[in-house]
C-alpha cells in the first residue's frame, strides 16, 4: 500500500517543480531563439522586426574583404595554437598525478596538494592581477633578473604579441594542473592494491609499477579527457583572453570565443557576432560527433 | 632492496648507511624536489602580492619588495576601504554569494529529491531538460540580448536567477538522495508527512554532505564570477568586487580615476598623499583573493568528494 502511495502521480509534486522549470525554460532553453538574430540586421534599441531579415549574409559577410579574411585567419590561428598547446601537453597532470605519491610523507602530500589546487579556485581577474604584479616593468621577475644582470631593460611580458600562447599556456597550466591532478589522483587510489603488492614481491621498481601499472591504468581516463578536449576544440572560453588582452597583444590573443564578444560589444555587431558563435556551435557539434564515432571505434564504446 | 635486509635495529642502520642510493629512493628524491618547486611556483604570486600589500607604499611601488615585507604597515588596507565603490562592490558580492549559493543549494537538493520520486508527473522528461543544458549554449550575445529583454541587464536579479539551476548539481544530488536508504522516506509516508515534509524534516539532514559540497562550489563560483557583470552591469552600484579590481588593474592611472569617482575631493588629496598605484592593486588584490583562501583549506575535502562523485556517476 505504501509502495503504490508513492507511486500515484501528484499533482502537488508536480507543481513543486514547475517554479524551476519555468526558471530552465527562461534562462537555458529561451536564449536559444537568440540564434534568429543572425540572420536578421538587428541594431539595438530599435526592436526586431521582419524587414529586417537579411538571410545568410552575415555568414557570408565574415570572410568577404582580405582585411576580414586575415582577421579571422588570425582569430583561428589563435584558437588552434592555444588548443594545440593544451592537447599537446594534456598529459602533465596525468604525469603529476602519477609520481604524486611517491612523496611518502601523507603530509607533506596533502599540504602540497592543497597548494597546487588553491589557483583553480581563483578568478581569471585575480590571476591577471598576480600576474600584472609579477610581470611588470617594476615586478619581481623583472627585478631579479635584471639584479642578476641577464637583461638590460625591463621586459614587457604583457604589452606584446610575442610568445603570448605560450604565456596564456603557462597561466592556464599554474591555474588548473594541481586541480585536473586530482581526478588521476582518485583514479590512481581506485588501483587493486593487491597487483601493486605482487609487483613489489616479484622486485619490481617504482618507474616500473609506473610504467607496467598505474599509467596503464589511468589510460581510459586521459582517453576521455582528451576526446573531450578535441570535441572542444574551439571553446577555449573568453574570460582569460578577454582580462588579459590589451592594444599591444590584441592581434595574438584573440580567440574565437574573445572575437565574438569584441565584435558584439565592442563595434556593436551584434549580429555577425551572433552568426559566428552559431557556426562555431554547429562546428563544435560535428566535432562532438566525430569524436564520439572514433571513440565508439577505438574503445567500443561513445562516452556521450 | 633495503626493505629485505630489515634485520636487529643497530645491523640495520648500518647496512642501510653502505649501500648506494637505489633508484627508488631517486624517484622519491626527484619527486620530493618537483612538487616542492611545482608548489612554490602555486605560492609565491600570493605572497608576493601579500608582502607587497603590507610594505611601504613607496618601497613596493618601485618593486623592490621581493622576498619579505619592507616597512611593514597596515593602512592600506583601512584606506581601501574608505574607497566608497570598492565598499559598495564588497557588498554586492557577499550578496550576491550568499543568497545566490542559497538559492542553488536549496534547488539542487530539492530538485535533486524530486527527481527521485516517481510522483511527479514526466519527471523523466524534466530531469533530461534539466540534464541537457550541461550539453549546449545560447553563446554569449543571445544570452545577452535574452537577459536584455528580460530587463535583467542593471538588475541584481540578474546574478541570482540564471544560477540558481546548475544541472551538474541537480544531478549530484539526484544521485546522493538515492543511495540514501529508502525506509526513511517510507517511515515518513507511514507517519503521515508529506513531500515538503519528508523534505525538509527527512531528508535535509541526511544529505546536509553533498549539499555542503554544492555551497562551496557555488560560493567559490558566484564571489569570483565576472562576465555576467561585464556584460549585463553598466550601473557602477552593481559592480563586483571582481570587476572592480579589473577597472583598477586596467585604468592606466588608477589613482586618478579614484579620485573621479572616489567620494569628497578631500579624501582623495589624503589617498593621493600615501597610496600608490602598486598598492592600491596589491591591496585590492589581497581583499578579493583572501576570502577563497580562508574557506579553502577547511572545505578541501568537500571538493575531492565532490568530484570523486562526480566522477562515479560519469
Amino acid at each position: 500500500m505504501i509502495a503504490k502511495s508513492l507511486k500515484r502521480t501528484s499533482l502537488n509534486d508536480t507543481l513543486y517543480i514547475m517554479p524551476f522549470i519555468i526558471l530552465l525554460l527562461i534562462f537555458s532553453y529561451y536564449p536559444l531563439f537568440g540564434w534568429v538574430y543572425a540572420f536578421f540586421d538587428y541594431r539595438p534599441p530599435k526592436p526586431l522586426t521582419l524587414d529586417a531579415w537579411v538571410g545568410f549574409k552575415w555568414f557570408k559577410s565574415m570572410a568577404d574583404t582580405a582585411v576580414k579574411r586575415r582577421q579571422l585567419m588570425q582569430v583561428m590561428a589563435n584558437t588552434f595554437g592555444i588548443s594545440g598547446l593544451n592537447l599537446l601537453f594534456s598529459w602533465f597532470p596525468m604525469i603529476f598525478a602519477v609520481f604524486f605519491n611517491e612523496m611518502r610523507s601523507p603530509r607533506y602530500r596533502k599540504f602540497i596538494q592543497t597548494i597546487t589546487t588553491l589557483p583553480n579556485f581563483v578568478s581569471w581577474v585575480l590571476v591577471y592581477s598576480i600576474a600584472y604584479a609579477l610581470l611588470n616593468s617594476n615586478g619581481a621577475v623583472n627585478a631579479v633578473l635584471l639584479k642578476i644582470g641577464l637583461i638590460d631593460m625591463p621586459i614587457t611580458f604583457l604589452q606584446s604579441s610575442k610568445h603570448i600562447w605560450l604565456s596564456m599556456f603557462f597561466w592556464m597550466t599554474w591555474k588548473n594542473a594541481g586541480w585536473s591532478a586530482v581526478m588521476y589522483l582518485a583514479a590512481i587510489s581506485g588501483i587493486d592494491e593487491q597487483m601493486i603488492e605482487a609487483a613489489r614481491v616479484d622486485g619490481a621498481s617504482k618507474l616500473q609499477i609506473i610504467m607496467r601499472i598505474t599509467i596503464p591504468s589511468l589510460l581510459p581516463t586521459y582517453f576521455v579527457l582528451v576526446m573531450l578536449s578535441l570535441a572542444n576544440f574551439l571553446s577555449n572560453g573568453m574570460e582569460q583572453f578577454f582580462v588579459f588582452q590589451n592594444a599591444f597583444n590584441k592581434d595574438s590573443i584573440q580567440v574565437l570565443d574573445l572575437y565574438v564578444y569584441n565584435i558584439a560589444m565592442g563595434s556593436g555587431g551584434y549580429s555577425l557576432s551572433t552568426a559566428v558563435s552559431v557556426l562555431k556551435s554547429v562546428v563544435s557539434v560535428g566535432l562532438l560527433a566525430l569524436v564520439n564515432t572514433a571513440s565508439k571505434k577505438v574503445r567500443g564504446e561513445g562516452f556521450i | 632492496m633495503i626493505e629485505e635486509t630489515i634485520g636487529l635495529g643497530k645491523g640495520a642502520i648500518r647496512v642501510k648507511k653502505t649501500k648506494i642510493v637505489s633508484e627508488d629512493d631517486v624517484v622519491t628524491i626527484a619527486a620530493y624536489i618537483f612538487y616542492t618547486i611545482f608548489a612554490l611556483i602555486c605560492l609565491y604570486p600570493f605572497y608576493y602580492i601579500l608582502i607587497n600589500s603590507i610594505s611601504a607604499n613607496d618601497i613596493s611601488e618601485r618593486g623592490k619588495v621581493i622576498f619579505y615585507p619592507v616597512g611593514v604597515h597596515f593602512s592600506n588596507f583601512i584606506r581601501v576601504f574608505k574607497i566608497p565603490d570598492l565598499v559598495n562592490a564588497a557588498k554586492i558580492s557577499v550578496l550576491r554569494t550568499a543568497i545566490g549559493s542559497f538559492a542553488t543549494v536549496f534547488a539542487s537538493g530539492f530538485l535533486g529529491y524530486m527527481f527521485t520520486k516517481p510522483s511527479v508527473w514526466m519527471r523523466k522528461l524534466w530531469y533530461r531538460m534539466v540534464v541537457g543544458t550541461m550539453y549546449f549554449n545560447a553563446g554569449i550575445i543571445p544570452w545577452y540580448l535574452t537577459m536584455h529583454n528580460l530587463r535583467l541587464t542593471n538588475n541584481f536579479l540578474a546574478y541570482i536567477l540564471p544560477t540558481i539551476i546548475s544541472p551538474f548539481f541537480v544531478v549530484l544530488c539526484k544521485t546522493f538522495v538515492e543511495s540514501t536508504p529508502k525506509e526513511l522516506q517510507e517511515a515518513a509516508v507511514i507517519d503521515g508527512a508529506g513531500t515538503l515534509g519528508i523534505f525538509f524534516r527527512v531528508l535535509l539532514p541526511v544529505i546536509k554532505p553533498i549539499l555542503a559540497t554544492v555551497a562551496i562550489f557555488t560560493a567559490v563560483g558566484q564571489w569570483n564570477s565576472f562576465q555576467d557583470t561585464l556584460l549585463l552591469m553598466t550601473d557602477p552600484k552593481l559592480n563586483t568586487l571582481q570587476f572592480t579590481l579589473y577597472r583598477y588593474l586596467n585604468q592606466a592611472n588608477s589613482l586618478k580615476n579614484l579620485i573621479n569617482t572616489g567620494g569628497t575631493a578631500v579624501m582623495a588629496q589624503n589617498l593621493s598623499n600615501a597610496q600608490t598605484a602598486t598598492s592600491i592593486r596589491m591591496t585590492v588584490t589581497v581583499v578579493v583573493v583572501t576570502p577563497v583562501i580562508l574557506i579553502y583549506p577547511i572545505f578541501q575535502r568537500f571538493f575531492v568528494k565532490g568530484i570523486m562523485i562526480g566522477s562515479v556517476k560519469g
